[in-house]
């Protein structure tokens, strides 16, 4: 079925649904190489006012993606909760744009609401928001979360704490970890990506955090960033494995050329439940989504990066994850070319997961060959603390020398916590104050005796 | 102990960039200002051109051919990706036979090439003996599926493609290997396998990568896979190389 509308005399046709979803969002490089964006500021318009009028429910029976070939359709429309729907289900787009930044739209009932919304609802929605509104209704999204630690809670900032080594060199990915512990990171988890995909290193670099962590006493979780089938074979082997990682995408070909199906990450989360080594939860699931990456598996199938993000996020969603994060500015400036278009982008990310009930956090990050730079970080990560994100990523002095990239500091981190008064978690946070790292009320102190203390130990 | 640095045993097991202090919560001076030179180093990394004539020198005696991709120039590639995978009309791989094939390739850091490349093709070379391996081919603007264009053309069972890495801050000269059996164009990343961090400043040396590439391209014959079903396990060299170095600082 075609979409008119008229617009300053000039009338325009989208001949699929999937059509009106791309030329309805902000412009985009990724979308631009993928030969769907808007060909105009005006008709980008007209496709978001053909969308404001599109009662929610459209997105109900007309799958973008066909239900027959694609098991993401298939996982998306068979777990929808009808009844949970209900409150929405007579809805426009632009009515529920209206409701969503109203005061009836409280955090409970945007609570109860998520399991009714479909990705491609949420994705529609960011389209026809600005900044602010992103910002306004995810901060009324609580999503919490547990295994060691609870993640989400009011008025708390999570972080990893990424210690990555271009080796793998146990001594020197242990020397970022007390670097980055000593500014407070590691609530959300302590987490590397390992350099090479090899069972043994991983296996090591396991074991060496969790003999790290039950030295200092800290209470959090830890996660080597491994292909799900290598966390499989080591679980299978005994290895204390705290989180499975798997990075995901929104197309089930996009995930085949991740070498995943749901099956897979269903018997993965299995496994690591039955290790049952969370003391105050039992969220086992760590994933990684980003937009542009089923345009670079060429597994897009017409439909624009961001509602592909926010159908990855909806695979997430199925396995209760303890936290996913967007890696916002990773692939590349052919998907998001510059500053300003990743920090839009990590703010749509960010929104749907929340208001799908997703515990979402954010990699804010870019490449060196992207135009972008650390003051673009700075707007980004500041929005996203104020849009009360579920954690964020630091690396040390913001250089991940295995990944080449650069994301957060741990400075950026402490930064958002001080100047905003969030705090860690509060198991963690605990922990950070018997070691004086922080203040009785959650904040890092100038006083380095503790740094010293935390050195001498190790 | 007073007054010594107390991060200066933990700088000494990473080039990360640790240990940097803090003025209440943010960076000092000194380390904003390093910061910021590191990423204007690496931003010139990425728009350098390839110096092909050193690369021929490096690559002497091995006859190598020379491709670029579909993309024209440095601005078209980083928008492209597309371009990037596709042969450039003009292309000739005639004269290229073999079973294994090696590709060097700029990607994102030419410097990455010129410092590596033609180590690591030498080192595998020196352990594959008798194996069937056709004259190198040097491709400039690629991406990694570019290989796997050039594979298809050559009809060559394996591609090795050696790539230079995005750079980064510290280590703006990384070098990737990708390893793929039966590369043609439309091969999913899980069919690849990847060797990353090949450089002097705390990741592979040109050695232990070449190692590596070949204890998987042997695995990858036998096995006629590569990806996601073939596991790296080469286990370490006899007398290992460094492997773990300091970053010139």
């Amino acid at each position: 079925m075609a979409y008119r509308t008229l617009l300053g005399g000039e009338t325009f046709r989208f001949d699929t649904l999937a059509q009106v979803m791309a030329c309805a969002t902000p412009a985009r490089s990724g979308d631009e190489l993928a030969g769907i964006a808007a060909e105009s500021d005006v008709q980008r318009v007209a496709a978001q006012m053909v969308l404001a009028d599109l009662p929610l429910s459209t997105f109900l029976t007309e799958a973008l993606i066909p239900y027959e070939t694609d098991e993401v359709t298939r996982l998306i429309l068979d777990t929808h909760d009808a009844a949970a729907f209900a409150p929405v289900r007579s809805m426009t787009l632009g009515d529920f744009r209206d409701w969503l930044l109203s005061d009836a739209a409280s955090p409970a009932t945007l609570a109860a609401l998520a399991p009714g919304l479909t990705p491609e609802m949420v994705a529609a929605a960011a389209k026809l928001m600005r900044n602010r509104d992103l910002i306004a209704v995810a901060r009324k999204c609580h999503v919490t979360t547990a295994f060691r630690t609870t993640l989400g809670l009011e008025g708390r900032l999570g972080s990893r704490l990424q210690p990555n080594h271009p080796a793998d060199d146990l001594q020197g990915i242990a020397a970022s970890t007390l670097d980055g512990l000593s500014y407070g990171i590691g609530d959300a988890v302590i987490g590397i990506n390992p350099a090479t995909d090899n069972i043994p290193t991983a296996t090591e670099l396991l074991l060496m955090l969790d003999e790290l962590i039950a030295k200092y006493d800290i209470p959090t979780q830890t996660c080597v960033l491994t292909h799900v089938t290598n966390t499989i074979e080591m679980i299978g082997a005994g290895a204390p494995v705290d989180l499975v990682f798997q990075s995901v995408a929104g197309t089930e070909k996009a995930n085949e050329g991740f070498g995943v199906t749901l099956a897979m990450l269903d018997d993965a989360r299995q496994a690591a439940l039955s290790l049952n080594r969370g003391t105050v939860g039992t969220n086992v699931m760590y994933f990684e989504t980003g937009q542009g990456s089923a345009l670079s598996a060429d597994a897009h199938h017409g439909i624009d990066q961001q509602t592909l993000e926010a159908r990855a996020q909806a695979v997430t969603r199925a396995f209760d994850p303890l936290i996913v994060n967007t890696v916002v500015g990773f692939i590349g400036p052919e998907y998001l070319f510059d500053g300003r278009e990743i920090i839009r982008a990590g703010l749509e990310d960010h929104f749907c997961g929340k208001l799908m009930g997703v515990p979402m956090g954010c990699d804010v990050c870019y490449t060196n060959h992207a135009e972008a730079d650390q003051n673009d970080m700075d707007v980004l990560m500041t929005l996203l603390a104020d849009a009360r994100v579920h954690f964020l990523i630091g690396v040390p002095g913001a250089d991940d020398i295995m990944l080449n990239y650069q994301s957060l500091s741990f400075h950026d981190i402490a930064y958002l916590r001080n100047t905003f008064g969030l705090r860690a978690a509060p198991e963690f946070e605990t922990w950070l104050a018997r070691t004086g790292i922080v203040s009785g009320t959650g904040q890092l102190t100038d006083d380095r005796a503790a740094t010293l203390r935390l050195l001498e130990a190790g | 102990m007073s007054g010594a640095d107390p991060w200066a045993r933990l700088r000494a097991a990473t080039p990360a960039r640790i240990g940097l202090g803090r003025s209440g919560a943010g960076l000092p001076t000194r380390a904003n200002l390093e910061f910021q030179f590191a990423h204007a180093r690496a931003r010139d990394a990425v728009h350098a051109p390839l110096d092909l004539a050193m690369l021929k020198d490096q690559l002497e005696g091995l006859d190598p051919v020379t491709v670029t991709s579909a993309a024209p120039d440095r601005a078209t590639y980083l928008r492209r990706p597309d371009l990037g995978r596709r042969l450039s009309d003009e292309a000739d791989l005639s004269g290229v036979t073999g079973e294994v094939l090696f590709v060097l390739g700029d990607g994102l850091s030419s410097a990455a090439l010129e410092a590596h490349g033609a180590a690591v093709l030498r080192a595998c070379l020196d352990r594959l003996g008798d194996t069937d391996v056709a004259r190198p081919v040097i491709a400039t603007q690629s991406r990694v599926a570019l290989g796997d264009a050039i594979a298809q053309a050559t009809g060559a069972r394996i591609a090795v493609m050696l790539i230079g890495e995005r750079p980064g801050l510290t280590v703006a000269d990384s070098l990737g290997a990708y390893i793929t059996y039966m590369a043609r164009p439309g091969t999913p990343d899980s069919r690849r396998n990847c060797i990353s961090n090949i450089h002097t400043r705390g990741g592979l040396s040109a050695d232990l990568a070449a190692h590596k590439i070949c204890w998987l391209l042997r695995q990858a014959l036998r096995l006629e896979l590569t990806g996601t079903g073939l596991k790296e396990n080469a286990g370490a060299l006899e007398a290992p190389g460094t492997t773990v170095g300091l970053p010139d600082s």
